[in-house]
């Protein structure tokens, strides 16, 4: 359960998010909607540590993980553009985490070709990300970020470059990997279909404040 | 075509560029014509220009990877963070650009005549040494080569080191597995214009270094060495032998893809 309580973050002149406080459960796909430029990105980052708040604080499964670095929260963070690692192969990406960690050689490429198959990037495990499609490219960052085995996953807009027939797919691969792997996720998107098929509890930010909608 | 005042302006730029370049052209062509290569080559065999050769190459070496491995931590710290009197380090970090060289050799020779450069030299002799030519190269070299990486860290999003550190990575480790593979065009783009500003590096040397033959003697020491003698032919041989090396970097430079 991931639980934000009075987050609240400033910029000079300016407040970009204000006492932002909601509870997610676990195992619960939430999805958050809201204008350009309200804070989202914003609040996500200080989810996973890449900023720190004003003030507040993030509670993980009720442990305070405010002050903990990103690499000590167990979250994984796919943003908009996905950011995959360039020079480095799809290999070497969903590697990357459990390599970090020290996962035997062996281990290490069992969990690479389990992930590898389950997101359908089989055949793509020794290309550079140069030559991926947007699809494919989705699907690596996914698989990057679940190697590292997170509590909770925060997605920024992940689908917003592909196009409508791959976007649907891409929607019931989310659905899957949040079933199959009991997962927390935390989805920011400007589509209401995405976040209609998505959610089970829907979020609204407007102006740095969150607004509950509903719980699907 | 019609000539416009669009195609007017274009054209006019164009004459403009155009007549830089001729400049440089008519410069070089009359310096290339001034001797023949048959003297070229028996000055360029001479032992104390092969030796200054061979000390050019090794130091403006020495010299591009060490304002390597100063110009990396530094140009990833002025990109990625953000703290007060970033602006007035970023301005201090230009300052042996901005420097009159013989300037830079005269603040080493001061140096090291005071406490702290006396203990220095117990240990490492500098003054009037082949090291001081190395470093007196680096001082300066450095700043470009920290512009350089600068340059490229600011072109590299930081979302994958972002990304990164989410992974498990430390800071420093984000830097070492991503930031630096991601940077490897640059950091040999930095190398290069080091190296290619070590090795026209004159008036440091000369303060600094001193230019005795076969020891502290690097190219462009040998070219003033010459002409001070009246050796028209040779200081010739070896401008041109600098100018080679010149476009051989640039070239190099050019490859990785990263403007100078």
């Amino acid at each position: 359960m991931i639980q934000l309580d009075q987050l609240t973050w400033k910029v000079p002149g300016r407040t970009i998010l204000e006492k932002v406080s909601v509870a997610i459960p676990a195992n619960t796909y939430a999805v958050l909607m809201g204008p350009t430029g309200c804070g989202k990105t914003t609040l996500l980052e200080i989810i996973c540590g890449l900023r720190q708040p004003t003030s507040g604080r993030v509670l993980l499964d009720g442990l305070d993980v405010t002050d903990l670095e990103p690499r000590e929260r167990g979250i994984g963070y796919v943003p908009q553009d996905l950011a995959l690692f360039p020079g480095l192969r799809v290999r070497e990406q969903i590697g990357f985490a459990p390599k970090l960690r020290g996962v035997a050689p062996e281990e290490l490429n069992q969990r690479v070709n389990r992930l590898a198959e389950q997101f359908g990037i089989s055949p793509l495990l020794d290309r550079l990300p140069d030559l991926l499609s947007g699809g494919e490219k989705q699907r690596v960052a996914l698989a990057r970020a679940l190697a590292a085995q997170p509590r909770l996953l925060l997605l920024d807009e992940p689908l917003s470059a592909l196009d409508e027939s791959m976007r649907a797919e891409a929607v019931a691969l989310l659905q899957r990997i949040q079933q199959e792997n009991a997962l927390t996720v935390l989805h920011v998107t400007h589509s209401s279909s995405e976040a209609a098929a998505l959610g089970h509890l829907h979020l609204r930010m407007v102006a740095g404040r969150l607004e509950p909608e509903s719980q699907g | 075509m019609r000539l416009n005042r669009s195609n007017f302006c274009w054209l006019a730029l164009a004459l403009v560029t155009v007549g830089y370049l001729t400049f440089w052209a008519l410069l070089l062509g009359a310096t290339a014509t001034y001797s023949t290569p048959d003297s070229w080559l028996q000055v360029l065999r001479s032992p104390e220009i092969r030796h200054a050769t061979f000390l050019s190459l090794v130091t403006c070496s020495l010299a591009a990877g060490f304002a390597l491995l100063l110009a990396v931590p530094v140009g990833y710290l002025m990109t990625r963070l953000e703290f007060r009197g970033k602006s007035w380090l970023d301005a201090a970090l230009d300052i042996p650009i901005i420097l009159p060289p013989l300037v830079v050799g005269l603040c080493l020779l001061i140096f090291f005549q005071t406490k702290i450069g006396k203990v220095i030299e117990m240990a490492i002799p500098f003054t009037y040494q082949v090291s001081g030519v190395v470093l007196a190269q680096f001082v300066v070299a450095a700043a470009f080569a920290i512009r350089t990486m600068r340059g490229t860290f600011q072109h590299l999003s930081s979302r994958p080191e972002d990304v990164a550190l989410t992974l498990g990575c430390t800071r420093f480790q984000a830097l070492w597995h991503v930031a630096l593979p991601a940077a490897r065009r640059g950091m040999v783009a930095a190398f290069c214009i080091a190296w290619a500003r070590s090795l026209g590096e004159f008036g440091p040397i000369l303060v600094f270094a001193g230019a005795t033959r076969m020891k502290t003697e690097v190219l462009p020491t040998t070219v003033w060495l010459e002409l001070s003698v009246g050796n028209l032919e040779a200081a010739v041989a070896v401008s041109l032998f600098m100018v080679l090396l010149a476009v051989l970097v640039l070239v190099a430079v050019r490859a990785t893809g990263e403007k100078v």
